[in-house]
């Protein structure tokens, strides 16, 4: 009952600050002039202009505001794209969800790379503390951790895709996915999910150098966390005590140490796991996944104001989500935090 | 039990000592600080200082780089776009290792091209020997050259257009110095026919149309190239004395078109008239030691200058953070209650925006440039983490008998906070300040990466911009991105280390446990 309460007070707060923020940005957008000049020739800006005006553009903040909200609720409206020549005069909503299953997919991919790999490392490197294949992981896990990821994703498209190998440049469009496979009778349908699309080995093929890019970064972070607190576990009373009661070694870290070890670490890979939509802009950009990412760089250099209310309202829900599961996850995994206490 | 089982009687006391005075004896270690103690423990961390070495390089580079090479962020020069690094030593040693060189295997008809800039230009364009091998490609052998071409003096030469009194003076300096810039022109009429070689200066050659619509070369009874440059009809008003080698002043050096002169110039020569006698800016040789970019633009130069931006942001970001956030921190943290809980929402507000979004309304609500921007969204939310840091040590402290001595002695709240308090907070301030450096470096290298925020101008520019440089040309020209890669990579690691160096040597807890 009393993780309970927290719980609904913590989500509470959330929703404010959810609120707060997104109220505040939504005035400082509405706040800049629309820029309808940029509609090309031959493409129809009245249609837009009476989009715009159906939608309530010339009204004070307030009543748009207003109106915002509402059409959100009723309609899942989130307004039109005004200002990326490739999407003008569409529903944001639409774009953004054809945009969302590469971003899911490959965080997903690394993420099911990397939480083993990393656990797994920080683990062999605890037990073989001070060791030599200690100093290796700790010292690699350190350059990985400092060394920014445009740098080895450079590395890793110079290596794999022109120097030593042939991994595809680009993550495969959904048109050439059709195309490569006749057979399978597939079809690309603008502005839906196309989930069908993303499982084959075309695609999963031409994912590998993102995935990996993305991994490396993770890799090295779970590594680095397991191992402090598996060593720090291992040092400790209990450990002696599970020893001396007769379990071997490998009995006690796996039944004692490892069980302790993971508190920290499980609130993290939860995190991770929510915050497998998000994604990563600087990845999207080089490996040119056609992902929310992209999306959202191209709302902000345009700039497209119902692109970037919708984008920046996704990432600060998950932001935030993600935080708070982390925080409440270390009260359920461990019974002895009690969340919130004083 | 009860107090008086453990009575004893008096006459059970005996003095120890009844002659002189009894007291402790004075301590004979010096006592040590806890500065002196944190420098001593950091002194021992070989990775930290290492990380701290790397780091004043890299601050050295920063400072002094611009002041190294002469060229400056905006200089450009096409005739030299993709330059390779090169620096003097090796090449005058014939080491074949950064030396602007580029080992190439290429076939005849691409070999004999920089062998004809070589014979017109008379300067080396294989640094080494060229050899011959053969390889099997698809079955069969085909003859292939393998070479390690100079991407200095593959150059070779450049059409250009010259106004009259550009070409009077270019050949007046031809007479003073005796070097010839001026290339005899090649004859339109025999200019080869394919689209990719009819603008190429270096073709002065004579060739024909080959397989695959490429011009290949004729050569002449002996095996050597024959010239079509265009023969004197006495329209060029070529006075100079300086006539190329093999001339017998039959050859034409320009072609009158519009108001300008045609010509074809030395790319090296005209390189060393330009920056000696136009721009005097004491440029004698092209030379970028880590190499050139699309434009021709000096990595070294816009590096060291990216570096500078770099590193005055962080530093500069880190300091101001470090003040506001230890003043609001303090607040928070000293006075607790009320005051905490709403100041501590607002900052918690605050840190939940994210980056991107404080950053971009900034950008469009700010009319000023992206520099300030960048600063100014460091500032706005950059603080935050400071203050919950410095919260937590005035929590940590604020209840410890010491400040209860200084407030029974009548000291005021801000003589406790900054006199008693503080001095305990610093080294985890100062650490946490230090940290925040590499951060900050690496968010503006990442939003000028992804050209969020465009820091690119005559005089700066950023090492994010240098990267997506770099990017775009990875494939073929890998060493663009090389440098500024190595860069950032060193200053992050560097950083990391040095920062938990001194973490763990601004934590008491860990003292003594090293030995």
């Amino acid at each position: 009952m009393y993780m309970f309460k927290y719980c609904c007070k913590r989500i509470g707060l959330m929703i404010m600050t959810f609120v707060i923020i997104i109220v505040m940005c939504f005035v400082l957008i509405k706040l800049l002039p629309v820029d309808t000049t940029t509609v090309g020739i031959g493409e129809d800006a009245t249609k837009l202009l009476q989009q715009l005006e159906a939608r309530g553009y010339n009204k004070p903040i307030p009543e748009q505001l207003f109106l915002y909200a509402r059409r959100i609720v009723l309609n899942g409206d989130f307004g039109i794209c005004v200002n990326i020549p490739e999407y003008r005069n569409r529903p944001v909503w639409n774009i953004f969800i054809e945009k969302l299953p590469p971003t899911i997919l490959i965080n997903i991919y690394s993420s099911l790379f990397a939480v083993p790999i990393g656990i797994a490392l920080g683990i062999f490197a605890a037990l073989k503390k001070n060791r030599w294949q200690d100093h290796l992981i700790s010292t690699s896990v350190m350059v990985v951790i400092s060394v920014p990821s445009f740098v080895y994703a450079s590395l890793i498209l110079y290596l794999l895709c022109f120097k030593y190998g042939n991994l595809p440049m680009q993550v495969s469009s959904l048109p050439d996915i059709v195309a490569a496979y006749p057979e399978k009778n597939l079809q690309y349908i603008p502005e839906t999910f196309n989930w069908s699309l993303y499982f084959n080995s075309k695609m999963f093929v031409s994912m590998i150098p993102a995935i990996l890019s993305m991994s490396f970064g993770s890799i090295a972070g779970y590594a680095r966390g397991v191992r402090a607190e598996l060593t720090e576990v291992l040092t400790s009373e209990f450990m002696l005590l599970a020893r001396t009661k007769g379990l071997t070694k490998s009995q006690a870290t796996v039944r004692h140490a490892m069980r302790n070890a993971m508190v920290p670490i499980f609130p993290a890979i939860i995190g991770e796991f929510i915050s497998v939509m998000s994604g990563s802009l600087i990845i999207e950009n080089i490996f040119s996944i056609p992902g929310v990412g992209g999306l959202y760089l191209s709302a902000i250099n345009a700039p497209d104001y119902d692109f970037f209310m919708l984008l920046s309202g996704f990432y600060l829900a998950i932001g935030l989500a993600a935080g708070l599961v982390i925080d409440l996850s270390y009260g359920f995994i461990d019974p002895r935090i009690r969340m919130g206490a004083k | 039990m009860k107090a008086q089982d453990y009575k004893i009687s008096a006459e059970k006391f005996v003095f120890r000592k009844t002659d002189g005075t009894l007291h402790d004896n004075k301590l004979e270690t010096k006592p040590v600080s806890y500065l002196q103690d944190a420098l001593h423990r950091f002194s021992r961390n070989k990775g930290s200082i290492l990380a701290a070495i790397i780091i004043g390089l890299l601050v050295l580079f920063a400072i002094f780089g611009p002041m190294l090479t002469p060229y400056s962020v905006a200089y450009e020069d096409l005739d030299y776009a993709y330059a390779l690094p090169k620096i003097r030593f090796f090449y005058d040693n014939g080491i074949h290792f950064w030396d602007g060189g580029k080992d190439m295997v290429q076939s005849e008809a691409y070999y004999n091209e920089y062998l004809a800039i070589q014979i017109e230009t008379r300067r080396p364009v294989f640094i080494g020997d060229v050899e011959k091998v053969e390889e099997k490609y698809m079955g069969k052998t085909r003859l292939r050259y393998s070479f390690r071409l100079d991407t200095y003096n593959s150059a070779g030469v450049k059409f250009e257009k010259l106004t009259d009194a550009e070409y009077k003076a270019v050949q007046a300096y031809q007479d003073r110095t005796g070097i010839q810039v001026i290339m005899p022109i090649t004859d339109p009429n025999q200019r080869p026919e394919t689209v990719q070689d009819k603008k190429n200066p270096n073709i002065w050659y004579k060739t024909k149309v080959g397989g695959g619509n490429k011009s290949e070369i004729v050569l002449d009874d002996n095996g050597d190239f024959i010239n079509i440059y265009k023969l004197d009809d006495g329209t060029d008003s070529y006075t100079s004395k300086v006539y190329w080698e093999g001339d017998e002043k039959q050859y034409s050096y320009g072609i009158f078109r519009g108001d300008t002169w045609e010509v074809r110039l030395d790319c090296r020569a005209y390189y060393a008239y330009y920056h000696s006698e136009v721009l005097k800016d004491g440029i004698t040789e092209p030379l970028h030691i880590f190499g050139a970019d699309a434009y021709g633009r000096d990595i070294f130069a816009r590096l060291a200058s990216g570096a500078r931006f770099s590193f005055i942001l962080a530093v500069v970001v880190s300091t101001v953070n470090l003040f506001v956030g230890a003043v609001y921190g303090a607040i928070e943290g000293y006075y607790g209650g009320k005051i905490d809980i709403v100041m501590e929402r607002f900052v918690e507000l605050l840190s939940s925006i994210p980056f991107m979004i404080v950053i971009t309304l900034l950008k469009y609500h700010l009319e000023v440039s992206h520099m300030v921007v960048l600063f100014i969204s460091f500032f706005l939310t950059g603080w935050t983490g400071m203050a919950a840091r410095t919260r937590m040590q005035f929590y940590r402290f604020k209840n410890q008998e010491y400040v209860l001595v200084a407030r029974t002695l009548g000291a005021n709240d801000k003589r406790i906070m900054f006199k008693h308090i503080f001095p305990n907070a610093i080294g985890t301030l100062i650490t946490g300040s230090v940290l925040v450096i590499p951060g900050v470096i690496f968010s503006e290298t990442s939003l000028s990466y992804l050209n969020i925020i465009d820091l690119n101008s005559s005089n700066i520019t950023s090492v994010g911009t240098l990267l997506a440089a770099g990017q775009n040309a990875l494939q073929t020209h890998p060493h663009i991105i090389l440098f500024p890669a190595v860069f950032i990579s060193l200053l992050m690691l560097s950083f990391n280390l040095f920062g938990n160096g001194l973490r763990d040597a601004f934590n008491p807890s860990l003292r003594g446990t090293e030995d």
